[in-house]
């Protein structure tokens, strides 16, 4: 057997089925390669024993003839699905010691389908950042480097330990979630395929909240394959979670045909930025002709409020984040700071369980929620933000799939973009629109830049139309051919 | 948008944050120039526009009035700050309680 750390997760169910390897196999391998690469940082909390019981249930399982469908393949986890019995912490000082009673929903369906879990990853406090530089417990390094330069870039956020830990192959695949590009702008800052599924697709039961209205649970992998077999077992109504679609979940493996002949894709004008690396554009375009030269055929379409799309963004998640975390109080569970009464208490703890960013963003919540200003900022955000679902509508009614940049830049610098907040939230200005409207992404790397950099062009359909996504996805996948992978990994 | 240092104190006092003095003036800053930036959103013209609160066309569905859940005591209990206090330290049957500091005068 080769080594099982390159295989994609569809080779592996192949090889198991096969009786080639083991789950048990698989799991050593893996956390081999997680304390090998542990200077990364892609794990909060690294779960061995575990992964190694997991397995050997797993292997038990498939001999007596019940194998699910990801039966025997470790996954990683990112910290913010509470996983029953292990140390949850949302990357925040906050969780301290809290260790849910419970399993989120996602991660139940997977457990189901067989995978195993190796670890819990890193990621930016409660999934609010694009560099995966606040999170508590330290940054996460990309595994992969400029040609010539030695310095740390980040691997992109929120889901940086989801996306790092499968670029550096500490596992075949993992699970992210995504408000407003945490899943997609990693992806393409590492070089593999990321998912945002559609508003609903998945239940956020068990994920700790940031902004209700937009976080979505979805997959990393180094395939457009391995991501749909992932989605496929994550995927599913769930009564639990009231706005979870109660639609039957499609065979989104068997989508990923690459046919697009007759298939009309959208190339929107407004992401077209000023400002836009000329290779990016460059990238872009060759997407364009990649998919016209597989039969697809490319037609302008316009997003006019695109431009509006970052600042409604940073109103809505800010609002339903300082809702969300007002849970956070030292009373029930977490960190408590003792004050000299109760309200002391309150604002002691949450000064010291909170990071900058964090704080940051609740007090623009709290201000844009107060009275006085709610029409003027909250009211008017979800009116643009009902101009910008409209304008996908439109769209789609020219095309089935849209083509655009995942990102501005490739993976940036660790520290870089940290002077001024509002220029790392243009990070997201690509993927931003996307999760407003509620509707899937996907990430595919495409091309290097000239420093030897992944870079990822994204696809976006219909609501509930991951199928077109898959299938277009998969026609540039194969198109692109992009075989290129981070030195020393 | 400008937020001087006095609207920081109130905003953090609503949003129960401690916010040092000596921070006050950066987060200002920083406050300030995030609001100036979305203040682009007052060229959109959103007259009669219904505002979009969730992307979510579900009808929130009716379920049969039964018990789905219980009998997990031990669980619910296990992250009191406290720790678990049964009546009868001898019996985790009954009387359970998830204990905290005191919240109510």
């Amino acid at each position: 057997m080769a080594d099982l750390a390159e295989l994609t997760i569809a080779d592996m169910s192949a090889a198991l089925a096969k009786g080639e390897t083991t789950a048990r196999a698989l799991a050593e391998t893996f956390i081999g390669r997680m304390e090998t690469h542990r200077r990364l940082n892609a794990f909060i909390t690294e779960t061995p024993e575990r992964a190694l019981e997991m397995a050997k249930a797993s292997d038990a399982r498939r001999a007596k003839g019940e194998a699910g469908l990801l039966e025997g393949i470790p996954l990683a986890i990112k910290d913010l699905f509470c996983t029953e019995g292990v140390r949850t912490t949302a990357a925040s000082n906050i969780l301290d010691g809290f260790t849910p009673p419970y399993e989120s929903t996602v991660t139940a369906n997977l457990w189901k389908a067989g995978a195993v879990m190796l670890g819990k990853t890193n990621l930016d406090e409660f999934a609010m950042g694009s560099s995966n530089m606040t999170s508590h417990f330290g940054a996460v390094e990309n595994p992969w480097k400029r040609q010539g330069d030695n310095r740390k870039l980040v691997p992109g956020g929120s889901s940086g330990g989801s996306a790092a830990s499968v670029a550096g192959r500490l596992a075949p695949g993992a699970t992210g979630t995504d408000t407003g590009g945490s899943i997609r702008q990693p992806a393409s800052f590492c070089g593999i395929v990321g998912v945002k599924p559609t508003y609903g697709r998945c239940s956020r039961w068990g994920i700790v909240a940031f902004a209700s209205s937009l976080d979505q649970a979805g997959p990393f992998a180094h395939t457009v394959k391995d991501t749909a077999l992932l989605l496929q077992a994550m995927a599913g109504h769930d009564p639990k979670d009231s706005t979870s679609a109660p639609l039957p979940v499609p065979d989104f493996a068997a989508a990923c045909t690459g046919d697009v002949r007759g298939l009309k894709v959208g190339i929107p004008k407004e992401y077209r930025v000023d400002g836009m690396s000329a290779e990016i554009e460059a990238l872009w375009q060759r997407g364009i002709d990649m998919l016209k030269a597989a039969g697809a055929e490319p037609v302008e379409v316009s997003l006019p409020h695109t431009k509006y799309a970052l600042a409604t963004y940073y109103i809505v998640a800010p609002a339903e984040c300082s809702s969300n975390l007002a849970r956070y109080d030292g009373v029930r569970y977490g960190l408590r700071v003792p004050g000299k009464d109760l309200p002391e208490m309150y604002d002691n703890t949450r000064a010291a369980g909170f990071g900058a960013e964090t704080r940051r963003r609740i007090l623009i919540g709290t201000y844009v929620l107060s009275a006085g200003y709610y029409d003027a900022y909250y009211k008017k955000a979800q009116q643009v933000r009902a101009l910008i679902a409209r304008d996908f509508k439109q769209a789609f009614e020219r095309c089935d799939v849209l083509l655009t940049p995942t990102t501005p830049t490739a993976a940036f610098a660790a520290g870089d973009k940290m002077d001024d907040p509002v220029t790392m939230y243009l990070n997201d200005v690509f993927t931003v629109p996307t999760s407003m409207a509620g509707l899937p992404g996907i990430s595919v790397p495409t091309g290097l830049d000239s420093d030897g950099l992944p870079l990822g062009l994204q696809l976006i359909s219909r609501a509930f139309d991951e199928e077109t996504l898959f299938r277009a996805a998969s026609a540039l996948e194969r198109a692109a051919g992009f075989a290129a992978r981070p030195a020393g990994f | 948008m400008s937020i001087d240092v006095d609207t920081v104190a109130k905003i953090a006092r609503l949003a129960r944050l401690k916010v040092p003095e000596a921070e006050q003036p950066q987060l200002a800053k920083e406050l300030s120039g995030i609001l100036t930036w979305i203040e682009q959103l007052n060229e959109v013209n959103t007259q009669g526009v219904e505002p979009l609160a969730s992307v979510s066309d579900v009808t929130l569905p009716m379920r049969e009035d039964v018990v789905t859940d219980g009998g997990i005591a031990a669980k619910v209990l296990a992250n009191a700050p406290g720790g678990a206090v049964y009546l009868e330290p001898g019996d985790h049957s009954v009387g359970g309680f998830f204990t905290v500091p005191k919240v109510v005068e």
